[in-house]
């Protein structure tokens, strides 16, 4: 059993040695991972049910933040903001950095998409509401978003696996997450045992997370007219 | 008591609406009375339908004055959302909420703008869905009904709200033939049963044997307004006479 591929990527003794560590690194990504989906999905929420009022000079905010966060690459946002701040005189830990660029990049995204699916629901779902007294609020609540939310769920999972999988920028302003963990002993090791353990890692931890967006779609597609 | 019963449970007095430079209502003077069936004829583009939307301001009128049940809804004192309450709504595309059931569809009002506690909300609803037949089909969502069965839930929805006024917008103008019929029905007995109502439709058969009163609308303008045999057998207009005959045909 010397095959040089297994030697290079799986060596026993170094998955023995930096298995603790990997297993670290999932804790901190799946710690920032949430994080990040509940407070960005949240975010793009309700800066979609914000436009949904149709206050013209608010809205043009909330574009011009979608459309910059959707067009920076993550990684700018996350070197601009871990080095940019301090000079602010606001020190925030690497890993505070890491969750707020990436809420925000999700929260770009999910506004578009929350938005696009306010957008889809017929204007006569809105009057007949509307015609039985219900207030516009209330018809968002109980008769729009109900219907854009469903047809939001595929895009927006989407969208969160993809951003989620960008906590992996973090290690290059070291928080300690998995690719961190991971290079980390790939450079004492001089192995890349410890980035394949990584890898698996990531396979582990977003393969459910897909299978989890595919029971939502189908849990949330209702019979259509 | 006689003043009280002739006050008209709609007003409307120089109704105007125009979209950007186009005006679709030119000045509608119109009263309904109690229990009255006013039937709206007349070519598509006449502004049937901005004529009914404006009733209850799902379009905005650009002059004029409405009044339901003696309430200036255009005053800005008046709480459109609790005078719409008066007024059920029935449209062309049905727009029952697709998530929810037929029992969802009717009660929601009932429980978010009228706040009766569930039980009773649903109480009140099956008892409007079974007013138009479809008590049977509570549990039912929209994509499993008929077209037909999906307009009664609509009329249902309105009729839950025990409205003073239904304004009808080509109910069965989505329908297939067939299904044209169980509509009408339930619109006759509302009509028995006392409801006010305001038509827009082509369903002339129907504005023969149940509507009080036919109006043509023409042009955005009441062109002639009269009882159904003397607008359908002998219209007085030109243009009436000339609509008459193109249904006809």
């Amino acid at each position: 059993m010397n095959s040089p591929f297994l030697e290079a990527f799986f060596k026993w003794e170094l998955i023995e040695r930096y298995f603790p560590a990997i297993l670290k690194g999932v804790g901190i990504t799946i710690e920032i991972a949430s994080a990040v989906v509940l407070t960005g999905i949240c975010a793009g929420l309700a800066l979609a049910i914000i436009r949904a009022f149709r206050a013209t000079a608010l809205n043009i905010l909330i574009v011009l933040f979608a459309d910059s966060f959707r067009a920076l690459p993550p990684l700018v946002l996350v070197l601009l903001v871990y080095f940019g701040l301090p000079n602010l005189g606001i020190n925030l830990p690497s890993f505070a950095v890491l969750w707020i660029v990436l809420s925000l990049v999700l929260a770009a995204f999910c506004e578009e998409i929350f938005w696009a699916g306010i957008l889809s629901i017929p204007k006569g779902q809105w009057e007949a509401a509307r015609s039985t007294g219900l207030s516009f609020l209330a018809t968002l609540a109980y008769v729009v978003l109900p219907q854009a939310l469903r047809l939001a769920v595929p895009p927006i999972t989407n969208r969160t696996i993809a951003i989620t999988k960008n906590t992996a920028l973090g290690t290059v302003i070291g928080v300690g997450e998995i690719l961190n963990q991971a290079t980390t002993a790939q450079s004492f090791s001089g192995n890349a045992t410890p980035l394949m353990m990584g890898a698996i890692a990531y396979v582990i931890l977003f393969v459910p997370v897909v299978i989890f967006g595919r029971f939502l779609e189908t849990r949330f597609r209702w019979r259509r007219a | 008591m006689e003043a009280v019963s002739t006050t008209p449970i709609l007003e409307l007095r120089g109704l105007r609406k125009s979209f950007h430079h186009t005006e679709v209502l030119r000045g509608i003077d119109l009263a309904v009375a109690p229990q009255e069936l006013v039937f709206i004829i007349g070519p598509s583009g006449s502004g049937k339908s901005t004529l009914l939307r404006c009733c209850n301001r799902l379009e905005e009128p650009t002059d004029g004055s409405i009044r339901v049940d003696g309430v200036d809804i255009m005053a800005r004192s008046t709480d459109i959302n609790a005078m719409r309450r008066r007024m059920g709504m029935v449209f062309q595309s049905f727009n029952l909420y697709p998530h929810m059931t037929a029992l969802g569809n009717v009660s929601l009002a009932l429980l978010k703008v009228l706040r009766r506690p569930r039980k009773e909300a649903e109480r009140i609803a099956l008892a409007a869905l079974d007013r138009v037949g479809l008590s049977e089909k509570a549990r039912a969502y929209p994509a499993e009904l008929s077209g037909g069965q999906q307009q009664r839930v609509a009329i249902a929805r309105a009729l839950a709200l025990e409205p003073k006024l239904m304004l009808f917008d080509e109910p069965t103008s989505a329908l297939d033939p067939e299904l044209v019929g169980s509509v009408l029905n339930v619109m006759r007995d509302l009509k028995r049963g006392g409801m006010t109502m305001l038509v827009v439709s082509h369903e002339m058969r129907f504005a023969r044997d149940a509507a009080d009163r036919v109006i043509f609308l023409d042009h955005g303008a009441i062109v002639e307004e009269g009882p159904p045999e003397q607008i359908f057998t002998q219209p007085e207009k030109t243009r009436t006479r000339a609509f008459i005959a193109e249904l006809a045909r």
